[in-house]
């Protein structure tokens, strides 16, 4: 059964809609997360799930209990902010005992229960710290530990880990999976950023103007994207023109009606005259463990990566053969909804 | 070297900020020092200063005479209080402030700056037609059926007249540290289970003392040495130590005592600033960092 639910839920602002009738059901001690670029209302849906932004239509129930028009404080969802709006004024341990004190714990278990947490986001020795004298990453820890320790039924996470570097993203990531795979809490994360999304979550929801326009597995979001946005937004996709032929086989063809995506990493370099398009590279970039080649083709500017298998890599102006298997190309819906 | 540690090093620095040094040391320091000598020559009524005799009498008069007290007690516990009542009015409306939306925010900060645009002597009149035997509040009360109150040339006045005056103070530095605060962190004290009480209890008022330290800094130091508004509300009965001082310099023509008088107020609003000061920001200084 569904543990936070939305039914039909909506925010307006004047003549704008942020969020148009969503729905959407996450089950307990699932990460879900919310993707989208900027202003598609994921954070407005996140804000309205925690009670600070008022909702204009629908309802949001959480464990079956109407919470629509609750208070933040009698929600007791457990919030990360992207600033992380720690309390300046008090030590680490202040911070994450707040949400303890608020709830009149009494000061024996308040301790034990804040040096709990505070082992559990690695950060037992900072306790008396000040949060100006810690790095982003803890910090980003002490928001963790505040929202977790007075156990709330969901955690909401806005933007966690954009004010981080790229390095201390990446492994705060594996942190806030591990974290939540540790407290087994029904998480939701509002990110623009799609590695991120796809990387940590159950399910990533992709809004996209207010609406929800895809909700899969990460994996199948990736794989099957729906539209011509989400091919684009999830990951990176060459867009390529087709056709049906008389078995229902998808084929690429120049003039066809159907929008194609073919992932750059699915398209073998092979040698010139052989495959199924000719072409010739005309950029080429090294990420490390993949190189990145520009083609250029009669279907257009092509991508494609290849794994750095240790051999040299290809040069520009080498005229190269392209293939693919077709049963790898996906058909993408015409966006209804324009970003 | 980059040209701020080279100005540091070099002449050109001084040279730079001579202008402003000069002003300061002809405008503040020499009459400073002017007046603290002064306040050492000996006066006699009939030959009046003399400038080359030295004598401790105006201290020591100041120190023995129980009319000098209650002055000076007048003064700081007026000023006392139009601090407190500054807080208690300007911290709220600062925080109402920055909580307002776009157009209402800056309509209302021009509308609380406003009042500094015109003469302190001007508001103090406009007070004593509103506050008079005859005045507006006066008249209202009779037309209630009560009887008249005497309201001008008390301290209540001066209290009035000065918290009016040095609201803008105390807001303006609250109002700037609202400004570094995050919002964000409202939100989780509230997410929190905190209350709207104990957000501004717990979250806000802690982050913005040294604001609130500025501001009682401010309107204690001009409200214990404003001359206008005593002067003029106050009356020859409600001496305050500015009024004091003017008395003596113009009424007595005593001006070694005045210039004794005036010393020994700069260095009792030093001593309870710097102590105020060490107080709260010895308090707030290891979390506010």
């Amino acid at each position: 059964m569904a543990f936070v639910q939305l039914e039909g839920l909506g925010k307006r602002y004047g003549d704008i809609d942020a969020v148009v009738a969503t729905d959407l059901s996450v089950d307990k001690g699932e990460f879900v997360s919310l993707l989208g670029p900027s202003g598609c209302g994921k954070t407005t849906t996140l804000q309205m799930i925690a009670g600070f932004v008022e909702v204009t239509s629908g309802r949001i129930l959480l464990d079956g209990r109407d919470i629509t028009h609750a208070k933040p404080a009698s929600r007791g969802l457990g919030v990360v902010f992207q600033s992380y709006a720690l309390f300046p004024h008090m030590t680490v341990k202040d911070n994450v005992a707040f949400g303890l004190r608020m709830r009149k714990v009494a000061n024996g278990e308040l301790q034990q229960r804040v040096e709990r947490v505070l082992k559990l986001v690695r950060l037992d020795k900072h306790a008396e710290r000040y949060p100006r004298e810690l790095s982003g990453g803890q910090r980003q820890r002490v928001a963790l530990a505040r929202a977790l320790v007075i156990e709330p039924p969901v955690l909401l996470l806005d933007e966690p880990l954009s004010n981080l570097d790229a390095n201390l993203r990446e492994e705060m990531q594996f942190e806030i999976r591990r974290i939540q795979r540790e407290v087994g809490i029904t998480t939701l994360m509002v990110t623009h950023d799609q590695s991120e999304a796809l990387s940590i979550s159950d399910r990533v929801v992709v809004m996209q103007a207010g609406r929800i326009t895809q909700i899969d597995a990460p994996y199948t979001l990736y794989e099957h994207p729906r539209t011509e946005f989400i091919s684009g937004f999830v990951g990176k996709a060459n867009l390529l023109p087709g056709e049906r032929d008389s078995t229902g086989v998808v084929h690429v063809k120049a003039g066809g009606e159907l929008t194609l995506s073919l992932r750059p990493e699915k398209i073998d370099l092979c040698d010139a005259g052989s495959g199924r398009v000719q072409g010739r590279i005309n950029s080429r970039f090294f990420l490390g463990s993949q190189w990145l080649y520009g083609v250029t083709t009669d279907l257009g500017e092509l991508s494609v990566v290849r794994r750095n298998d240790g051999s040299a890599p290809l040069n520009e102006g080498t005229t190269v053969g392209l293939d693919w298997d077709t049963a790898l190309l996906r058909v993408l819906s015409v966006d209804e909804v324009s970003a | 070297m980059s040209t701020l540690a080279a100005l540091r090093q070099g002449r050109q620095g001084y040279l730079l900020s001579a202008p402003a040094l000069a002003l300061y040391v002809c405008l503040l320091v020499v009459p400073l020092l002017l007046t603290l000598v002064l306040s050492f020559n000996v006066f006699d009524y009939g030959t009046g200063i003399d400038s080359q005799a030295y004598t401790l009498e105006h201290y020591s008069s100041l120190l023995g005479d129980p009319y000098f007290y209650e002055i000076f007690l007048r003064t700081f516990w007026i000023s006392a209080l139009t601090t407190l009542l500054c807080v208690l009015i300007g911290v709220p409306e600062a925080y109402i402030l920055s909580r307002m939306g776009a157009p209402w925010r800056s309509i209302f900060l021009v509308l609380i700056l406003t009042p500094l645009l015109i003469s302190v002597v001007v508001r103090a009149f406009g007070w004593s037609l509103l506050l008079g035997a005859d005045g507006l509040v006066n008249q209202t009360l009779q037309a209630l059926g009560g009887s008249p109150v005497k309201l001008l040339y008390t301290p209540f006045a001066v209290v009035v007249a000065l918290v009016h005056v040095m609201l803008p103070f105390m807001i303006i530095p609250v109002w700037t540290s609202l400004q570094k605060l995050d919002p964000a962190a409202e939100q989780a004290a509230l997410s929190l289970g905190a209350s709207h009480f104990t957000v501004i209890r717990k979250v806000v008022l802690p982050q913005i003392m040294p604001g609130v330290l500025s501001g009682t800094l401010i309107v204690f130091g001009l409200a214990a040495s404003s001359f206008a508004i005593p002067g003029l509300l106050g009356g020859r009965r409600i001496k305050m130590v500015a009024t004091l001082i003017y008395d003596q310099y113009l009424s007595e023509l005593n001006w070694p005592m005045g210039a004794a008088i005036a010393v020994a107020l700069l260095l009792l609003n030093l001593l309870i600033m710097l102590s105020w000061n060490r107080m709260i920001e010895g308090r707030y200084k290891k979390s506010l960092g």
